[in-house]
């Protein structure tokens, strides 16, 4: 008898330690803009809703693309690709996932208010062959289609029509949606409840069709704006998790028994680029523009001494890069990666080669809101110029009050950091910031700085669905900007994520999105 | 009294029509939210579509008219970030910044009249003196560092209290409330404290001033006179005296309150208003923002007019037909 109860007891025990439900605290560094993946054009929300929502494919933990919703693909012609999708997928509603939701959301996306439209460049038309099988076709042959859809989710498109939703939300209308306080995914998870500011929960899909690697019951989603505020929610234990850990606290949480800091380099590489058009924006050259003599811009290259910036400005953090593109990023290639010395002295030996021995002035734009500690670094930057004897006249601002001024070209140098996201591939940087401004190209072209040679290496990559030949392509063309040194790179952005010894393992991936359907809790 | 009404009114609609001018004049300077509503993809082509879809291109007085001409038919637009009604937005968080003002008001005057009243009545002690110290920096700290600094202490090291949120509320009707809850009521202790902190001196200071003033009257000396017990004639017959401007300037403190929690509400990452507010600007979310400061000034306006019509119940000396001649002196 006496036997009995203590093997009830220990059943009791076990089954109340599996039964434990497992609560993964998430304190994030801002909301995320609505429930709608396809409301605004911004990758943390988007990374946020992938756990509700999913695509045809998707990243691996190390940005590998994998099957998702399709179980595999062909391409039929250049131009159309033939997607198999996967069989037996539930939406979260209960409904079956079938071609007409692929179809469905693709039109959704495309459409014309669709802030997200620009996230399938390529896309034409897309057609149902039978329930499991579509085909989208594009404008030309475009190698990077798997990669564009990886952002690309998927709706239910009964759900959709149920909810008066197939078209996206439009602010300039002052069109509502259901969907962007409402969700039906697919996804890991689906979304409980959501009180905007305070707290998304997030409950694990018991259906989910793929195998889950994570043990996570509920995640309970609160962004906390203010950093020190989440740094000290993070020490007491309100938090578990945070996906933006402030650099300048790294020590203090580290010193933490409790915390562990995750930090890493993350895709996006930071360079410096010039105007390139005929005449400088603010200067005492006023005829012609010194940045177009290459021995200027090697002067100022090699006028930075990138070891202080990293120790003082990165705090040690950052990666030095002579690359435009991170390691991870296909088009990357080692020898690219070396930095021109610094050299002050050979610095000013070339501005004076180049007529001006005793410098000139020129404008700099840095935003302060922007890149990972972008006003230090550009300080640092400004000073340093200023010891080759250049006189730089540094503006700085948000984002906000920025952007439209150098959109608008009104400056002489200005701090630039790219992700290749959510391509992940050296065509996102080649096409819209190098290319020389087109039709559909060279969109972040703000300085001019194009050159033909690269244009046609562009061109070509964009139709070559060979990766052996389109890759090299990709290179040469990074080649040339490098030699002519168009660009000064700086370093790739240093990222942090911290959590707490309740969280046993995570995956950070370089593009910094937390995918918490690959992260167990002890 | 219904003209001094109707004239309070025009007056109120003049106020917020002229902040709203100001604040599209403001707008152009903030920056352009398309930058931030568009990924990186997005084509030229794209961009100045959706730019014109907001009417972004128009001149800043057309943008304005377009306005003004919506929310006189009840629209006010729809956010440009989180694509909800911008009306629905801010009626959402503006239970959270009420509950979080009232707490302070309560603070202060619970703490700032019981102090108030010490600092006068012992003016020379040690602890009076000290306090009077003290309040110097209330004054002089800014809210953000106090909240940080309870938080450190509250939340880190003693763990006793939320760093940040609202804990678990109620929802009654479309009111949220966090009275009804314990971690509700938990989590409004130390934003309370720090939204209070300048109202507590302010009010402390006030009080101090008044009793002061009031304990050299004639009828204090005569109660004096009259052997009553000190506790009667401070607390009874000189505080009551003192508090009608404290009143006044509580009531009016509750507008400046209102917006200026939105440091401590980020602070706190409190879900009210001023954290809504913060959010729309760092995105240039225009239909937030304008809407955001009608509502701030409706409230100021309002208080203002609440506060005045009082005056006229409590002094009869501003009744009747003194009011009219004060509404026609406008």
């Amino acid at each position: 008898m006496k036997k009995h109860w203590l093997l009830a007891a220990v059943a009791a025990l076990a089954l109340g330690g599996t039964a434990e439900a497992k609560t993964l605290k998430w304190g994030a560094a801002r909301e995320i803009a609505s429930l709608d993946p396809y409301s605004f054009g911004e990758t943390f929300t988007l990374s946020v809703l992938n756990h509700v929502y999913e695509g045809l494919v998707r990243y691996t933990g190390d940005l590998k693309i994998e099957p998702a919703l399709a179980e595999s693909w062909e391409t039929v012609s250049p131009t159309v690709w033939r997607f198999k999708l996967r069989q037996g997928v539930k939406f979260h509603n209960g409904n079956p996932f079938t071609a007409d939701d692929v179809i469905a959301s693709l039109a959704r996306v495309t459409h014309e208010t669709s802030p997200l439209k620009g996230n399938l460049p390529a896309y034409k038309s897309s057609k149902k062959i039978d329930d499991y099988t579509v085909e989208i076709e594009v404008n030309g042959p475009y190698p990077l289609l798997l990669n564009d859809l990886t952002n690309i989710f998927i709706f239910d498109k009964e759900w959709m029509e149920a909810n008066n939703s197939l078209l996206p939300t439009d602010s300039g209308k002052g069109v509502k949606g259901y969907a962007t306080d409402n969700a039906n995914g697919t996804g890991p998870f689906f979304v409980e409840s959501r009180r905007a500011d305070s707290k998304t929960v997030f409950a694990k899909n018991p259906n989910w069709w793929d195998k889950p690697k994570h043990n996570i019951d509920t995640i309970e989603f609160t962004p906390i704006t203010s950093s020190s505020t989440r740094v000290a929610a993070l020490l007491s234990g309100e938090i578990d998790f945070t996906n933006v850990a402030p650099l300048q606290d790294l020590p203090r949480l580290s010193a933490s028994p409790d915390v562990k800091v995750l930090q890493t380099n993350e895709l996006r590489s930071v360079f410096f680029a010039f105007n390139l058009t005929d005449k400088l924006f603010e200067s005492d050259v006023k005829d012609k523009n010194p940045f177009k003599d290459i021995k200027v811009r090697e002067a100022l290259y090699r006028a930075i001494d990138i070891d202080a910036v990293q120790k003082r400005a990165m705090r040690g953090l950052s990666r030095n890069t002579g690359a435009l593109v991170a390691p991870a990023i296909p088009g990357y290639e080692p020898s690219q990666d070396e930095r021109l010395p610094f050299d002050l002295n050979g610095a000013k030996k070339l501005l004076a080669d180049a007529g001006y021995p005793n410098g000139f002035s020129f404008q700099m734009n840095c935003q302060s809101d922007s890149l990972v500690n972008e006003e230090e670094f550009c300080q640092a930057v400004a000073s340093m110029w200023s010891r080759a004897g250049l006189k730089p006249n540094l503006s700085m601002a948000p984002r906000s009050q920025q952007a439209p001024k150098r959109v608008k070209g009104d400056f002489d140098v200005i701090s630039f950091g790219w992700a290749n996201e959510p391509m992940i591939d050296a065509y996102s940087l080649l096409v819209q910031v190098m290319r020389s401004k087109s039709g559909t190209g060279g969109v972040f072209n703000w300085g001019n700085w194009g050159d033909p040679r690269i244009d046609a290496l562009i061109d070509k990559a964009g139709v070559e669905l060979d990766d052996s030949k389109r890759i090299p392509m990709m290179k040469e063309a990074l080649k040339i900007a490098k030699a002519e040194h168009l660009f000064i790179p700086m370093h790739q952005q240093p990222m942090a994520w911290a959590m707490r010894s309740t969280v046993a393992s995570t995956v950070q991936a370089s593009d910094n999105k937390p995918r918490l359907w690959l992260t167990t809790m002890k | 009294m219904p003209a001094f009404l109707f004239k309070r009114l025009l007056n109120a609609a003049g106020v917020m029509l002229a902040v709203a001018f100001l604040a599209f004049l403001i707008f152009r300077f903030v920056g352009d939210p398309v930058e931030l509503m568009l990924n990186e993809q997005a084509s030229q082509a794209q961009r100045d579509a959706l730019r014109v879809r907001l009417g972004l291109d128009k001149g800043f007085v057309m943008q304005f008219a377009t306005f003004v001409g919506n929310a006189l038919r009840g629209d006010f637009g729809i956010s440009f970030r989180n694509q909800q009604d911008v009306f629905t937005l801010i009626s959402e968080r503006f239970p959270a910044t009420f509950e979080l003002v009232l707490v302070a008001t309560f603070l202060s005057l619970a703490v700032g009249i019981p102090l108030g009243v010490y600092t006068a009545i012992r003016r020379d002690s040690l602890p009076a003196k000290a306090l009077q110290f003290v309040s110097v920096l209330g004054v002089s700290l800014p809210s953000f560092a106090v909240g940080i600094l309870l938080i450190l202490l509250f939340s880190v090291t003693l763990q006793w209290l939320p760093a940040f949120g609202r804990g678990e509320v109620v929802q009654l009707g479309w009111w949220s409330t966090g009275f009804l809850t314990p971690s509700g009521r938990r989590a409004l202790i130390l934003p309370g404290i720090t939204l209070s902190l300048f109202q507590i001196t302010l009010v402390m200071r006030l009080v101090r001033a008044e009793m002061l003033e009031t304990m050299r009257t004639d009828f204090i000396r005569f109660a004096r006179a009259r052997g009553l017990k000190p506790r009667a004639i401070h607390f009874r017959h000189a505080l009551r005296n003192c508090l009608m401007p404290v009143i006044t300037v509580t009531g009016l403190q509750i507008g400046n309150l209102i917006a200026f929690a939105l440091v401590t509400e980020t602070v706190f990452q409190w879900p009210g208003m001023g954290l809504l507010f913060v959010q729309a600007v760092t995105f240039v979310d225009i239909p937030v923002m304008a809407a955001y400061l009608i509502v701030v000034s409706f409230i100021f306006v309002s208080l203002n007019t609440l506060v005045d019509l009082a005056y006229a119940f409590v002094d009869p000396r501003l009744r009747d037909d003194a009011i009219s001649g004060a509404a026609n002196a406008r």
